[in-house]
């Protein structure tokens, strides 16, 4: 269980926007994507998920092992939190277990509908839908975005003990500190020129 | 696959879920026929199955567009993606889902709305058949519409200007055969092609729908 990247560009909207993305990740890493608004971050990590192709380049990784999570969580209003970490629990054929509600502060949540949480509760829920899902390479896409401090300290608590101490691989795209001892790779020497080969179709206009 | 049919039907009847809309629009259209067209019975008997099959018809696609828009809002689409549920799978499963929750109570609704159209008693029963036969395939194809349409803004009447020449087969066949079987002639041709389009439909549209997607999530 590993994940290798090497050499990877990615387009975004038919425009190179990364080239040349190298990493290494061993189980139990975390590395910690960096670099400015519209550098690419989400695209790679789009990539990397496989939602989309690469222009270049290769991910590798065991297959039926990656998950994605972005800005939207993928709850349901109209669904309450238990049966919205059931669904996505039981759609990768596992159970939902009350740990993981407790691991997110969830608990005295949990009969509630998912459209009365605030935007940190919902956020906790979203993130939670990692803990059920058991997958052991997480693509993480500002993650904290919405969580106060105690929740941030929360997440980075369940990411050490829970997923990278068990072997699991995050690369995780975020500004804030998460307090995790991991590798920071800055996206900005990646950026493609904007006349790089490969996505441009000028050719044919 | 049960999970994603579960948590669909449970959307669908919770509030906001639009469970029953087209239902109440088929009812609607129904009894503005006769208004329309005026009191002649037999005018009424002559083009009630027509109608009716029309106006199934336009119930079903009233809810296309929510089959994939919501879940692409939400983000639960990309999440879907990198489930170990294949797309093909969701696609067929939201087909089905939107079948038990449009196409088969206006099943149910019909025989029932046929006698606000002064059917021919002899073609209830056919009527009953086709639909049941019919509106799976107005629903996977309708599934393969909103994926093409998905994450377009306004993209419900974009869906029904695709999808609707698509259910000209099943309306042709649909009403043709309660027209002959009304009459005492054999449906059963009319019926078999019905079936066969369903069948393809459900065969091939999956693949088409998922590709349809992953175009869409790039």
């Amino acid at each position: 269980m590993s994940l290798h990247v090497k050499d990877l560009s990615v387009a975004r909207g038919g425009r190179p926007v990364l080239q040349g993305v190298s990493f290494d990740c061993a189980p139990g890493d975390a590395l910690i994507l960096r670099g400015p608004n519209g550098i690419g971050k989400t695209t790679l990590l789009r990539t990397l998920a496989g939602l989309q192709p690469g222009l270049s380049g290769e991910v590798d990784f065991p297959e039926e092992s990656g998950a994605y999570a972005s800005h939207a969580d993928g709850i349901k209003a109209q669904l309450s939190v238990t049966e919205n970490l059931t669904f996505w629990a039981e759609v990768h054929g596992g159970v939902l277990d009350d740990t993981v509600l407790e691991d997110f502060d969830l608990v005295d949540l949990r009969d509630r509908l998912a459209g009365t949480l605030s935007a940190g509760q919902k956020r906790r829920l979203g993130l939670a839908r990692l803990g059920v899902i058991g997958r052991k390479v997480l693509f993480l896409d500002e993650p904290t975005v919405s969580l106060d401090g105690f929740s941030v300290k929360m997440f980075a608590d369940w990411l050490r003990d829970k997923h990278l101490g068990q072997g699991g691989i995050a690369v995780i795209a975020t500004h804030i500190d998460l307090g995790l001892e991991a590798p920071v790779l800055d996206l900005t020497p990646y950026k493609a020129a904007q006349d790089a080969a490969g996505g441009s179709d000028e050719a044919f206009l | 696959m049960i999970a994603l049919l579960k948590r669909d039907l449970a959307l669908a009847v919770r509030a906001g879920g639009g469970f029953g809309l087209g239902l109440a629009f088929f009812l609607i259209v129904i009894v503005l026929v006769p208004f329309g067209v005026g009191p002649q019975a037999e005018l009424l008997t002559r083009i009630a199955p027509g109608i009716l099959w029309v106006a199934a018809l336009l119930a079903a696609l009233l809810s296309l567009d929510r089959i994939f828009a919501l879940d692409h809002e939400d983000g639960s689409l990309p999440l879907l993606a990198t489930s170990p549920l294949p797309l093909e799978a969701v696609a067929l499963v939201k087909g089905v889902a939107h079948w038990i929750t449009t196409g088969l109570p206006l099943t149910l609704a019909a025989p029932a709305l046929g006698f606000l159209l002064n059917l021919q008693p002899s073609a209830y029963g056919f009527l009953l058949i086709t639909l049941l036969v019919g509106t799976p395939a107005l629903s996977m194809i309708g599934t393969f519409g909103a994926a093409l349409t998905v994450g377009l803004r306004r993209g419900g009447l974009l869906l029904s200007l695709l999808v609707l020449p698509l259910y000209i087969p099943t309306l042709i066949f649909g009403a043709e055969a309660v027209r002959r079987g009304a009459d005492g002639f054999s449906a059963t041709n009319a019926l078999v092609l019905q079936g066969g389009i369903t069948l393809g439909v459900f065969a091939f549209l999956p693949f088409a729908t998922a590709a349809a997607l992953r175009v869409n999530l790039r």
